[in-house]
């Protein structure tokens, strides 16, 4: 586990993390570090508890045992949304938009977390309403503007194109400024062309953003080419943990995707 | 693209469509009040026209949180006579002038409301799904008959004697004027209060909620707050709303606040379309009024009545105006792109 990097900050660290549903340990004693401005990729067969730990992480479930810190600090027993306030957004698996609503206020939702004006300032329409009001606007285009949506900014979210969708799902999780984010399968249903635009797009919000990344993905050559550090899963617990060129030549890597004899 | 804004400036063209929406309201009001005050409108079509605004408070209130938050609620009609009794109670017992104790009566009825909406919101709304729905529905048959057996509120024979909101001896037209004030204005106020808490980053918070609880908590919207907030409002205004009712028929009977009284709300609120204030206010007017043009077919009244709803939900299921508002100046623009060459138009939709 122990991967000396130069300036190796821990953002997220997870420590023997565990989940039982009633006798099924879905996730079992995984542990990793997620530093910072690094792509962490995590992978494994379906089933392997992949989605399960990103679930964890964000406090939907409560582990079992373990421990998981942000920045040093415990987040254990928080709600998802402090969590998110804390500084780890996520994407899922299936797109969860607002689809209604339009691609700016999608943004606008998920920037509420760092607007402070009142109800009532709201309701009176007082000062701070329209400044905080203005102020988000900018802020929500210009977020906008790096995904290449500001020309669908008043178009309802679910009338974009599959690959704006996604798009859109990483621009709102961006929207609060986190310090991780979590993306769950972010190229699944993507074309090729479309899964080559997504990394570029990944390593912009990287270097733009300075967020470390935690994906989800199935998509092999889309891992081994944008992952600094891969984490394998499989029936909940680890099997192996390194570079892409180390877990590509490990056996058990090969035969839990493959099958042994 | 440094733009030099001028922080905490109200945009220019706002400023002139709330200008022209108020100088419309004021208008709309003083016809009416000129039109009651020379006879021309009778008292019983005032007394309809009375309806006919508490109505769009308890449409509008119910929208918000049916609407908006996405989350049905089925004894609109409970929390509306927890307000009729408490602002009734107190303007009977109180021993201050009517003047006074009317809108003190008001607010309180409003307050109290509000207090049964958390206490009914906090257990129901910590889950995700269509608690509330069940909870809101006992609720309302809960607290009629509560009303039923307790003495204090007159119990079955209905509380009399209700204050008229003018001293005593005020002749008849004055007090349709008074009504009418009332219920104008507090309507106005709901339907602004509503709406400007819809377009805040709290409304928008709500309907994030409603198209997607899992995806509003990963992005930091606390749920449950804001699902409480939305419903508390709207119970609120649902009491304010039954105060003016006391008031208005100056008798209470527990029976009137029934299931299908929840039901009749919520129909408003659905035909009007969920999630639009501006379908809520037409909604709640058209179904006020057609009943009682429909008297002369007493018979066939409900049949009419219930055809007329089902032709619009076979053709507009999401209600007459859907999730759109109307808006003044978004027709006003349209109308004039329109003669400036029909450019662009067909665009909403």
């Amino acid at each position: 586990m122990a991967e000396s990097e130069k300036k190796s900050v821990p953002v997220l660290e997870a420590e023997n993390l565990s989940i039982v549903f009633g006798g099924l340990h879905a996730v079992d004693d995984v542990h990793f570090t997620l530093h910072e401005n690094q792509i962490m990729g995590l992978i494994g067969p379906n089933g392997a508890g992949k989605t399960t730990v990103f679930n964890l992480l964000t406090g939907v479930y409560t582990p079992t045992t373990g421990q998981i810190k942000l920045d040093g600090r415990s987040i254990l027993g928080k709600k998802t949304y402090q969590i998110t306030k804390m500084g780890v957004a996520r994407t899922f698996q299936n797109i969860r938009l607002f689809k209604d609503m339009s691609v700016l206020d999608n943004v606008r939702v998920a920037m509420n977390q760092k607007m402070n004006y009142s109800a009532l300032a709201g309701i009176l329409g007082l000062p701070s309403y329209w400044r905080e009001e203005a102020a988000v606007e900018e802020k929500a285009m210009d977020l906008l503007r790096v995904f290449h949506l500001e020309g669908h900014a008043q178009d309802r979210a679910k009338n974009l194109p599959y690959g704006q969708q996604r798009k859109l799902e990483i621009a709102r999780a961006l929207a609060g400024d986190p310090k991780v984010l979590l993306l769950d399968e972010p190229a699944a249903g993507m074309n090729p062309t479309e899964t080559a635009e997504l990394m570029e797009t990944i390593e912009l919000i990287r270097s733009r953003f300075h967020v470390a990344i935690l994906l989800i993905e199935h998509d092999m050559s889309f891992v081994m080419g944008i992952c600094e550090h891969l984490v394998v899963l499989d029936y909940g617990r680890i099997i192996a943990s390194g570079t892409p060129e180390e877990v590509r030549t490990n056996p058990k890597v090969i035969t839990a995707y493959l099958g042994g004899e | 693209m440094t733009k030099q804004k001028k922080p905490g400036l109200v945009p220019k063209n706002k400023l002139v469509s709330y200008a022209v929406n108020l100088v419309l309201l004021v208008a709309a009001y003083l016809l009416f009040f000129v039109l009651i005050g020379s006879g021309v409108i009778n008292r019983y079509t005032s007394g309809i026209m009375t309806t006919m605004f508490i109505n769009i408070i308890l449409t509008v209130s119910l929208n918000l949180v049916s609407g908006f938050l996405g989350q049905l609620v089925l004894g609109h009609a409970g929390f509306m006579s927890v307000g009729a009794y408490t602002a009734a109670l107190f303007t009977l017992y109180s021993g201050l002038p009517i003047t006074i104790a009317f809108p003190i009566g008001i607010v309180l009825a409003g307050v109290v409301a509000a207090v049964f909406g958390v206490i009914i919101g906090v257990p129901a709304l910590r889950l995700r799904g269509d608690y509330l729905a069940i909870i809101t529905l006992g609720f309302g048959e809960i607290i009629r008959v509560i009303i039923l057996a307790c003495d204090f509120t007159g119990g079955a024979k209905g509380l009399r004697g209700i204050p008229t909101i003018l001293p005593q001896g005020s002749d008849a037209t004055s007090l349709s004027l008074a009504k009418y004030s009332y219920v104008f204005w507090l309507a106005v106020v709901t339907v602004v209060v509503i709406w400007a808490f819809v377009r805040s980053r709290h409304g928008r918070a709500v309907i994030a909620i409603r198209e997607d609880e899992i995806a509003a908590e990963a992005s930091g919207v606390h749920t449950t707050y804001y699902k409480l907030f939305a419903f508390v409002m709207a119970a609120f205004f649902a009491g304010v709303a039954g105060s003016l009712y006391a008031h208005h028929i100056g008798v209470l009977d527990p029976s009137k606040f029934n299931f299908d009284y929840s039901v009749e709300i919520l129909l408003m609120a659905v035909l009007g379309g969920l999630g639009s204030i501006t379908g809520s206010i037409i909604a709640a007017i058209v179904l006020t009024i057609l009943p009682e043009f429909l008297r002369g077919f007493e018979d066939y009244r409900m049949l009419i009545y219930a055809v007329i709803l089902i032709i619009v939900m076979l053709f507009k299921p999401s209600g007459l105006m859907g999730q759109h508002e109307f808006s003044l100046s978004r027709l006003v623009s349209r109308l004039t792109a329109k003669r400036a060459g029909g450019a662009k138009q067909g665009k909403g939709e």
